[in-house]
């Protein structure tokens, strides 16, 4: 059974079920719908390739037997009436023969003798239905077809081969062949012909001491009608039998095919994620025993499903605990240190110094903690989205401002550019205002880092029907090739041994894809060693659409015009 | 008797600011936040367990109460709705979590403010200030929003002589919005003229408030007359 041969499905390509294959679509395009509809049942269903298959085979086999039955009938039958013909012609000639002695003594002529010799016998043709012809004298030459020989009325002479003819050309014994019988009708004219036998037998003629052969034709119309009797039973025979095959099939390969296909549904259910689901095993046969082996299988995985989920669980409910716990002691930590920094001018240079750097490492370690926490909240899908509508122009804004101070000690000059121009619209979009805040924030401290004593960062904004983007260009030391799709790593640092001067986490840029993923953006990044870099966010601007385009390019419009080494802006979506 | 009744005039002669009741398990913070309070010139009492914290509440009759979540004995959400029970004090809620379902029953069960772990002490004072500041102002001043009148320096609401119970904050966030009845405030003013927020924080905290001030002041909460809505902008006074 097709079904089960060795499987090969990973070789195959993955293909949606529901979604027609590039084939029967490219095949759509000429063909109506209902052909499609069957093009796409044959090719899905098992039960029906299986059942025309067999079908067809036995056809094939059916249609072979009865060819074999038919020929071995016809040739009984024929072989049957050629005895009995020849038998019949034998017995006529040798009575025709035995007349002409009792003749013997009176005188005729050679023509009134043949007269003598055929008429008894065409007599007893028309009565017992077969023709009779007398053919000439044997070494005179002439041939049946010159005419003027006694024959049975109607019947032409063709109805004798000339092979045969051929062989009585000359004293021989007692032959026949299988011919045709060419009768023609006096008054229309027509010819009828129907096939025969045609046995050919010599009698020598006292008047004249010739040799002369009586040609008997014998018509096969009642064999032909037995023939055509059986021919027809088997053909009926044979249809019924194809269609009882094709049933047969159709209901032994459903026995096996519904089975299969109430596993393929389980198997769906499971894939789904309906991990619960299981077949029903009934009797003990290689089904039931495929339904064992199959839900053992799906209770196998859905023990390792549960127990990682479990275990990530576990651990994700330990990074939260831990971090919880960590919280307060931070705090009281936190609010000492608070206390020792604002007292540090009555301290000697050591301890005052001691207690600077007490209180700028607890603000790392808290932004740390925060970070993780946040992190940890979107491992374990907890992160929902407060989703309004507002205007990126003013969150960037914003973020500029937050960040002056920053930007100021850089000696960074940081610049919102908005959308210009006739169509330029306000960037309104339905997003999370913290979460998105915090990912501009991101770029443009993360920018701001890497612009480089006395550099620039721009803030690009752009905005079509469909989406919204920010893009923070720094013209730094850039990014080299392959890392734009590093970047996004948890604590990935560009360059090990580049000190780290703003204190971040590490962990800004993940978190800030993150926040993207949960809105359905994009976060991606471009850069190329000493030119710069740019991060491109793009957001839908109704909550819940799929991106398809970036109002801003990736890569920006100067370094696109001279083509580096590494165009390539590696998205993270 | 005489010791213990003169650090209590000590204690009341340095805490010109207010009175502070710390209720938190961990010891060391409950101690430390007790240190900075009193330089920042509040006097403070600690509390670790939450089973004990009503009763050293009646006794101390604190200005703010500062009130950790998760507390041996009783859990935090409880003591605040038993101290709401009988008090309009102002409560700031300590917490470890600054997930949404935690501050959002912190404030349902009566808290004022919450303030997540760490904070920085300066923001903390910042809270603790703003919510005993209501103290320091007190000239006469009569207002009305909708059908309600605002005796400003008595602290109270009524509607038609029948008076109407609001806790401090409520009555701020009333008196901000019935102040300038023209003005439309966004969350992030009221944050910050109500609760004292420098920049910007949760907003879920204005909306919180706004909804348990309806259910006291508005005849019908769910069309709103007095605190009325103005969409994608904020709240407003209704007109009268």
């Amino acid at each position: 059974m097709a079904s089960l041969r060795p499987l090969r499905l990973p070789r195959l390509p993955r293909r949606d079920p529901a979604r027609p294959s590039r084939r029967s679509q490219g095949i759509s395009r000429v063909v109506p719908a209902g052909v499609r509809r069957a093009f796409t049942f044959w090719r899905r269903s098992i039960q029906a390739r299986v059942a025309t298959s067999t079908v067809l085979l036995s056809a094939v086999v059916i249609a072979g037997v009865g060819w074999l039955l038919t020929e071995q009938t016809r040739d009984g039958l024929l072989q049957n009436r050629a005895e009995v013909v020849v038998a019949e012609a034998i017995s006529e000639t040798n009575q025709a023969t035995d007349r002409l002695a009792a003749a013997e003594g009176t005188e005729f002529d050679a023509v009134s003798q043949q007269a003598e010799l055929a008429r008894p016998i065409i007599r007893a043709g028309e009565a017992r239905d077969f023709g009779v012809l007398l053919g000439g004298p044997v070494g005179s030459g002439t041939r049946l077809a010159d005419g003027g020989a006694e024959r049975t009325a109607n019947l032409e002479t063709a109805s004798v081969p000339e092979s045969l003819e051929a062989r009585f050309d000359e004293v021989a014994t007692t032959a026949w062949t299988f011919s045709e019988v060419v009768r023609s009708d006096p008054e229309t004219g027509e010819t009828t012909r129907e096939p025969g036998i045609v046995v050919g037998s010599q009698v020598q003629l006292p008047a004249d001491g010739n040799v002369y052969t009586l040609y008997y034709v014998f018509p096969l119309e009642e064999q032909q009608e037995t023939l055509a009797l059986v021919t027809r039973a088997l053909a009926t025979g044979a249809v019924v039998l194809l269609v009882l095959v094709a049933a047969i099939t159709w209901l032994v390969t459903r026995q096996v095919v519904t089975p299969i296909r109430m596993a393929r549904r389980v198997a769906e259910r499971l894939a789904a994620g309906r991990l619960q689901e299981r077949l029903r095993v009934r009797g003990e046969d290689d089904l039931a025993r495929l339904a064992i082996s199959f839900n053992q299988m799906a209770a196998n995985l859905q023990k390792q499903i549960r127990q990682l989920e479990e275990l990530s669980r576990v651990q994700q409910q330990f990074a939260s605990d831990v971090s919880h716990e960590l919280r307060t002691p931070l705090t009281t930590v936190r609010m000492a240190g608070d206390v020792l920094h604002d007292a540090r001018a009555d301290f000697d240079p050591v301890t005052a110094r001691s207690a600077e750097l007490l209180q700028t490492e607890l603000d790392r370690f808290e932004t740390l903690l925060e970070d993780l926490l946040e992190i940890s909240r979107f491992d374990a899908g907890a992160a929902v989205l407060d989703l309004e509508d507002i205007n990126l122009a003013d969150v960037a804004h914003r973020v500029v401002h937050t960040t002056r101070t920053l930007a100021e000690r850089r000696g960074v000059d940081v610049r919102v550019l908005l959308p210009e121009g006739p169509t330029a619209r306000p960037c309104v979009a339905e997003v999370d205002a913290r979460r998105v805040e915090r990912v501009v924030r991101n770029l443009v401290t993360n920018a701001i880092d890497h612009a480089g004593p006395d550099g620039q960062v721009l803030v690009r904004l752009g905005c079509d029907g469909d989406a919204a983007a920010v893009a923070v260009r720094d013209f730094g030391v850039g990014l080299a090739p392959g890392e734009s799709a590093l970047v996004f790593n948890r604590f990935w640092r560009g360059d090990p041994a580049r000190a780290r001067t703003s204190g971040g986490t590490g962990l800004g840029l993940s978190i800030s894809l993150e926040d993207t993923r949960l809105h359905g953006g994009w976060l991606q990044a471009w850069g190329r060693p000493g030119e710069g870099s740019q991060f491109r966010l793009t957001l839908p601007r109704h909550a819940g659409d799929t991106l398809r385009s970036s109002p801003l390019s990736l890569v920006p419009d100067d370094a696109a015009r001279r083509p580096g080494p590494d165009r390539r802006g590696v998205g993270a979506r | 008797m005489e010791i213990m009744s003169q650090s209590t005039d000590h204690a009341a002669n340095l805490a010109t600011k207010g009175r502070v009741l710390v209720v938190d398990d961990d010891a060391a913070l409950a101690e430390m936040l007790t240190i900075v309070l009193r330089q920042e010139g509040f006097d403070s009492r600690m509390c670790v367990r939450g089973d004990e914290a009503l009763e050293v509440f009646r006794d101390y009759r604190p200005d703010v109460v500062l009130l950790d979540v998760m507390l041996p004995g009783k859990d935090g959400i409880d003591v605040c709705k038993e101290i709401r029970a009988t008090s309009g004090v102002p409560i700031v809620m300590l917490t470890a979590k600054g997930d949404t379902v935690d501050v959002v029953v912190g404030l349902e069960s009566g808290a004022d403010d919450y303030v997540v772990k760490p904070f920085k002490p300066k923001e903390l004072v910042a809270r603790i200030r703003a919510r005993v500041r209501r103290n320091d102002t007190a000239e006469p001043e009569s207002l009305t929003i909708g059908d309600l009148a605002i005796d400003v320096p008595g602290h109270a609401v009524s509607r038609n002589g029948t008076p109407i119970s609001l806790t401090p904050l409520e009555f701020d966030l009333l008196l901000c919005l019935a102040r300038t009845p023209w003005q439309v405030f966004s969350r992030e003013t009221l944050l910050e003229q109500v609760w004292g927020y420098r920049h910007a924080a949760d907003t879920r905290l204005v909306n919180v408030h706004v909804q348990r001030l309806r259910s006291k002041v508005e005849h019908d909460p769910e069309h709103p007359e007095i605190v009325v809505t103005v969409r994608g902008v904020g709240y407003k006074a209704g007109v009268s």
